[in-house]
């Protein structure tokens, strides 16, 4: 974590926005961001019920282009852009360092093969853009890459999120709706039709001087202003891994559940990683949990189950659900279904190990 | 700006006290505390009969956010715990100073006078 002692927060565009809506702050990964506006279970409630938003402008947008962005991209990253054949077709992948540990998780757009917009997590955003430029100069990658700071970021998310976006955003009414996991650039706005949330929605991107007028222009069809807090309990229902807090740097992605993500089908690929990946292999189950007694479980608590100890990397009480629910990293073989014992601040809980997600499109699915 | 009843005392670890006319002391977590703590779901109380010294952790309050213990304001012994609370968390975030936690009987009377009236709450959050 960053010290605001040492480093003012940074802010984003919609910041005094946030201030005007009552928001209480708190500092992310240097950034002085909303948490929640009033209470948080309703900003939940509102995304999978309704719309919500969330300021996401602290991630970093970057655009790759030239003509070896694809050869670059299929290098660098451990799922492979290659599997984008539509134009805009999104890709969630990890990047790794030589010893198989992730270095970010990211959303990378393929508009064409020499032409890419990267969205990358706030806390990594420095050490992303370094090592990514350190690849370049390694690799004598034909590409350039772009910082885009310049660039407000807003998530609309939930079943009504198109519909009203629509209302909000003229270019969008009249343009036909990018498909799921695709994006679409309409003049200067970048639509992806991606969330963090497990619903349907937008992730729009524009210039930070029109950011104020597009929220203002949401609330006013009726999306709600949704902080930091909804959205950790929406990614944590939706099965959606947080960087820094179920993986990082030391932690292969085949133990967090993320081996859908590491494609291996073109055997002549390399990747970063990729041989490590491959020597270290599966250790670990990665599955949800859902209390079964009464408590609240959190990251980081101990689990006891037939065939050892396991651990849990990110929980809370999951408001769709109206139970606690974590993730869990278990011990190789543990299934979905199983009773395992939880130590919830000294004492033994009763949970339920589950397949992922928790819910989907406002269905609880466990 | 958060309420502080001025015929309540405080803790600086953000619980209320109210005397009752029997000298029995009825507990709860401040309107501040239950804003800083955001929405509360769930509620451990202490068992009747427990007794208790001053500044010991009797019960848990947990939002969607943390958990957080909560003290005894005095020594003494727990006479009950409220259930309806435990049955409904947000009640805390309704309303702070009607949704009382527990009861307790102080040892000593006079261990009162070490908590806080309401302007010494309001300066100790200031």
């Amino acid at each position: 974590m960053s010290n605001p002692q040492a480093t003012p927060a940074q802010r984003t565009a919609l910041h005094s926005a946030h201030l005007a809506a009552g928001a209480r702050m708190v500092d992310f990964a240097g950034w002085d961001m909303p948490v929640n506006y009033g209470s948080q279970i309703e900003e939940h409630h509102a995304v999978r019920r309704d719309a919500g938003m969330f300021d996401v402008s602290h991630m970093l947008a970057l655009d790759l282009t030239g003509a070896g962005a694809t050869g670059f991209l299929r290098s660098l990253l451990a799922n492979d852009v290659a599997r984008l054949k539509t134009p805009g077709k999104a890709l969630y992948s990890c990047m790794l360092n030589p010893e198989g540990g992730v270095i970010d998780d990211l959303i990378v757009y393929r508009f064409a093969d020499d032409d890419y917009r990267i969205v990358v997590n706030a806390g990594t955003a420095d050490k992303d853009l370094a090592w990514m430029r350190g690849h370049i100069a390694a690799t004598g990658a034909n590409v350039t890459l772009e910082s885009r700071r310049d660039l407000a970021m807003i998530a609309v998310q939930g079943p009504n999120a198109l519909a009203r976006a629509a209302q909000a955003i003229p270019e969008l009414a009249a343009a036909t709706v990018p498909a799921p996991f695709s994006a679409s650039r309409l003049g200067d706005l970048f639509i992806g039709r991606t969330g963090y949330t497990g619903e349907d929605g937008i992730e729009v991107a524009l210039p930070n001087e029109r950011a104020v007028a597009l929220w203002d222009a949401l609330r006013a069809a009726g999306v709600a202003p949704c902080g930091l807090g909804a959205r950790d309990t929406l990614r944590l229902e939706a099965g959606m891994n947080l960087y820094g807090q179920d993986m990082d740097e030391t932690v292969s992605p085949l133990d967090v559940g993320l081996a859908w993500t590491i494609d291996l089908r073109d055997e002549a690929r390399g990747f970063v990683g990729k041989a490590a990946l491959l020597a270290h292999g599966e250790h670990k189950a990665f599955l949800g949990l859902v209390l079964e007694d009464r408590g609240v479980l959190r990251a980081h608590m101990k689990v006891a189950t037939a065939s050892g100890a396991g651990e849990t990397t990110s929980g809370s009480f999951a408001p769709s659900l109206e139970k606690s629910i974590a993730f869990a990293r278990l011990p190789a073989g543990t299934e979905a279904g199983e009773t395992v014992q939880v130590d919830v601040r000294g004492k033994a809980l009763a949970a339920r190990t589950v397949k992922l997600p928790f819910v989907r499109n406002g269905k609880a699915l466990v | 700006m958060s309420n502080i009843p001025a015929e309540l005392k405080y803790t600086a670890s953000h619980e209320w006290v109210r005397v009752e006319a029997d000298g029995t002391l009825t507990v709860g977590v401040t309107d501040h505390a239950q804003e800083a703590l955001g929405d509360v779901v769930f509620l451990e109380l202490p068992e009747a009969g427990r007794q208790t010294a001053a500044g010991d952790a009797v019960a848990v309050i947990e939002s969607v956010k943390a958990a957080s213990d909560i003290y005894a304001p005095v020594a003494g012994e727990v006479i009950e715990s409220n259930q309806a609370a435990v049955d409904a968390p947000e009640s805390v975030n309704a309303d702070a100073y009607a949704a009382w936690l527990f009861k307790l009987r102080p040892d000593n009377a006079a261990d009162l006078g070490s908590l806080l009236d309401a302007a010494g709450y309001a300066a100790a959050i200031a």
